[in-house]
């Protein structure tokens, strides 16, 4: 009889080894969907996850995935911080929102001007943006005990209410005939956050790398760090320990609504251009992926993101290629946390055959 | 740009593979970029029937490829960068918010043809094309006006932009025409497909009194709100919704597409293509009437079908004077007809709308 038993510790190598499982896994079952649905499994599998890097035209994607998946990494690294902590910021998407709308009405004040004060400014406000948002569900949890998940995922959709009147009204382009959206920031020197277009270059891929070494000193070096790490695991300890969890809940949100705003920010200067009612595609949600497929490690996220893009690419990849279904691509994009989740059993328990012994 | 520099060698191979296409080598590649799944029920899915007809009409001659489900932003961009670099030949661009990326990525591939669908911005190798939906509208508000009890007619409104708002004119203008004491309720869904949003907008209408739904947007979510409501007429948007018939789908507005698609594609074939605007209505065929089902007396029937015909041979425009506009200012003269720039660019409502356009 197969049977769980609970590890006295987790386990260190399963810790590593189970997101490679979920990814092999998800490979399996993807390539099982896919023969069901008509297509060769492995030529669709090698569309998905390696044509984006090795095919052709792979000079055209490889810039792509580091575009798709600064964003990701960026809010990722910043949500991990809560999530260790027990701190549930669901509400990403609408931090990333207000960041973007911030970051983008301080440049949009500036034009015509060239200066380059102006993105460093635009970048802070960016910054501000998010974190005043998160600040929002974290004061009412700290001050009321409200419950952030609620909270912070319900001003996602006040966001999205406030980006649809702001490319309206406020900060909708006046040389734009009437059709609703902000000027486009990309075309804007000053402003933009393009480094280089043709690789894929642009801030918020700097700040990115950034954000992942800093992480990683943080979690690893630091007092803070341990603090974070400590709450999560014993919120009792914690406080014994001296953590004042009030300031960590608000340090979490902030952390994390700063870095999803400055995602904001590098979009919309950027790959976006300009401020428009369907500018935000849903990044903030799917980091929450990508934190957790990345096990809240900051390399782990580094490379999470950069799986996420390349389904994402390869998915559309295949769509055009091989004439595959978007809710196939969905579907393989969800099977991927379903089996990180399932397989994370593994951390913690060992399987065993046979009965227990009776000791 | 560098950018340019790369693509450039992409587009010399590309313009070997166009030529080889035009002298019958190769099958010409013919690429849809959708801003819906083709399951919606409405516009994609008419588009993608548009695409299958293609295939039929030319058969080995023609492959199609198409990506559905594309957000509005920079995805949209490399999904049609994606087409262009695997050596489409023709790319149907088939939502308004898709073109600057429409413009920037032909920008690149001056040998690819683009058509944008809805959109005013052309280039050399850009043509745009749309539907005179509003004709279409014309005769939803003259069956709707007959057919209200409460007088409140809602109108579940995707984005304020002017084919919208076009729709919204013409509907209300032939609904007051039949039904002085009659009033509109808009909402602005901010979306054309969500169908979570979509049945909610429809059911705050219902709520609100309205007895007839007119939705803009794509799916056929409100149709199964006004169903569950019990007694709500709806119509048919972008496709038949046949299956909502006879009751409460009592009429429809359909989009077709395949006999443009046809033409384009045999003129990419033959060599003649050429950028231009087209803008078609009940006349050509790009725009019909689904059937007027026997939810409807008799006499509103007849007078409808008696404004379809008059419609089609041009006897009668939507928009012909007296006019004035919402704030009470002549617009259109006793018998005047409004011309296509007025209307192409429209960002106001008619007298009698007790309504303002999102600013």
């Amino acid at each position: 009889m197969l049977m769980l038993e609970k590890r006295p510790q987790p386990s260190r190598l399963w810790t590593f080894a189970t997101p490679v499982l979920a990814v092999v896994l998800t490979m399996f079952c993807g390539g099982l969907l896919f023969a069901a649905l008509g297509q060769d499994p492995f030529e669709t599998i090698r569309t998905i996850f390696l044509d984006p890097l090795f095919s052709e035209f792979a000079w055209f994607y490889r810039p792509q995935l580091l575009i798709k998946g600064a964003p990701l990494v960026l809010i990722a690294i910043g949500l991990s911080f809560g999530f260790r902590a027990g701190i549930w910021n669901i509400g990403a998407e609408g931090q990333y929102i207000v960041g973007a709308i911030c970051g983008a009405a301080v440049g949009l004040a500036f034009f015509p001007m060239e200066s380059f004060i102006i993105l460093p400014l635009m970048v802070l406000a960016g910054a501000l943006g998010g974190i005043l948002w998160a600040m929002i569900p974290g004061l009412l949890r700290v001050r009321f005990g409200t419950n952030e998940i609620l909270v912070s995922l319900m001003l996602v959709y006040v966001a999205e209410q406030l980006l649809a009147s702001m490319a309206l009204g406020a900060l909708r382009n006046p040389d734009g005939m009437g059709f609703p959206g902000s000027r486009n920031l990309a075309q804007y020197p000053s402003a933009t956050t393009w480094i280089n277009q043709t690789i894929g270059m642009h801030w918020g891929v700097v700040t990115a790398f950034i954000a992942v070494i800093f992480a990683y000193i943080a979690l690893s070096r630091h007092i803070f760090g341990f603090n974070v790490r400590l709450s999560g695991q014993s919120p009792r300890a914690a406080r014994f320990a001296g953590v004042n969890p009030s300031a960590l809940v608000l340090i979490c949100m902030g952390i994390s609504g700063g870095l999803a705003g400055l995602a904001g920010l590098f979009e919309v200067a950027g790959p976006a251009g300009q401020v428009s009612i369907d500018f935000n595609v849903g990044y903030g949600f799917t980091a929450i992926i990508v934190a957790f497929l990345g096990r809240l490690h900051p390399v782990g996220i580094l490379l999470a993101g950069g799986l996420m893009a390349l389904t994402y690419i390869g998915g559309e990849i295949a769509q055009s290629n091989l004439g595959l279904p978007v809710a196939a691509i969905q579907l393989l994009q969800g099977m991927l946390l379903f089996f990180l989740l399932a397989v994370d059993v593994l951390t913690n328990y060992r399987l065993r055959f046979g009965t227990k012994e009776i000791t | 740009m560098t950018m340019k520099t790369i693509l450039a060698g992409a587009v010399l191979a590309l313009g070997m593979a166009t030529g080889a296409a035009a002298d019958g080598h190769e099958p010409t590649t013919v690429g849809f970029v959708y801003v819906g799944p083709i399951g919606d029920g409405g516009w994609t899915y008419e588009h993608d029937k548009g695409r299958l007809a293609v295939e039929e009409a030319f058969g080995d001659k023609v492959e199609t490829v198409f990506v559905e489900s594309v957000p509005e932003g920079p995805d949209a961009e490399r999904v049609m960068t994606q087409m262009a670099l695997q050596g489409a030949d023709l790319i149907f661009t088939t939502s308004f918010g898709y073109m600057d990326q429409t413009i920037n990525v032909a920008a690149q591939f001056p040998d690819v043809k683009f058509e944008h669908a809805t959109g005013y911005k052309r280039a050399d190798n850009v043509s745009t094309y749309s539907a005179r939906f509003y004709e279409g509208r014309a005769v939803q508000g003259h069956i709707a006006g007959q057919m209200t009890e409460s007088n409140i007619i809602g109108y579940i409104a995707s984005f304020p932009i002017p084919e919208v708002i076009r729709g919204i004119n013409s509907a209300f203008i032939h609904a007051r025409e039949v039904n002085p004491d009659v009033e509109f309720k808009i909402v602005w869904a901010y979306t054309w497909f969500d169908p979570a949003k979509e049945a909610e907008a429809a059911t705050v209408l219902i709520e609100q009194g309205a007895d007839v739904i007119l939705q803009h947007t794509d799916s056929t979510a409100p149709q199964a709100a006004a169903q569950a409501a019990g007694n709500v007429v709806t119509f048919g948007q972008a496709s038949d919704m046949a299956e909502f018939g006879p009751f409460p789908r009592v009429s429809s507005i359909i989009d077709d597409w395949a006999p443009y698609y046809i033409a384009r594609t045999q003129a990419v074939m033959d060599g003649t293509w050429e950028s231009k605007d087209t803008w078609d209505g009940i006349g050509p065929g790009m725009v019909a009437i689904g059937e007027i089902s026997d939810a409807v007396p008799a006499e509103i029937k007849a007078s409808a079908e008696d404004m379809i015909e008059r419609l089609r041979t041009g006897e009668y425009h939507a928009f012909t004077g007296p006019i004035n506009r919402q704030d009470g200012t002549a617009w259109l003269a006793d018998g005047e007809i409004a011309d296509d720039g007025t209307l192409a660019g429209m960002n106001f409502y008619v007298e009698g709308l007790d309504a303002e356009i999102p600013q």
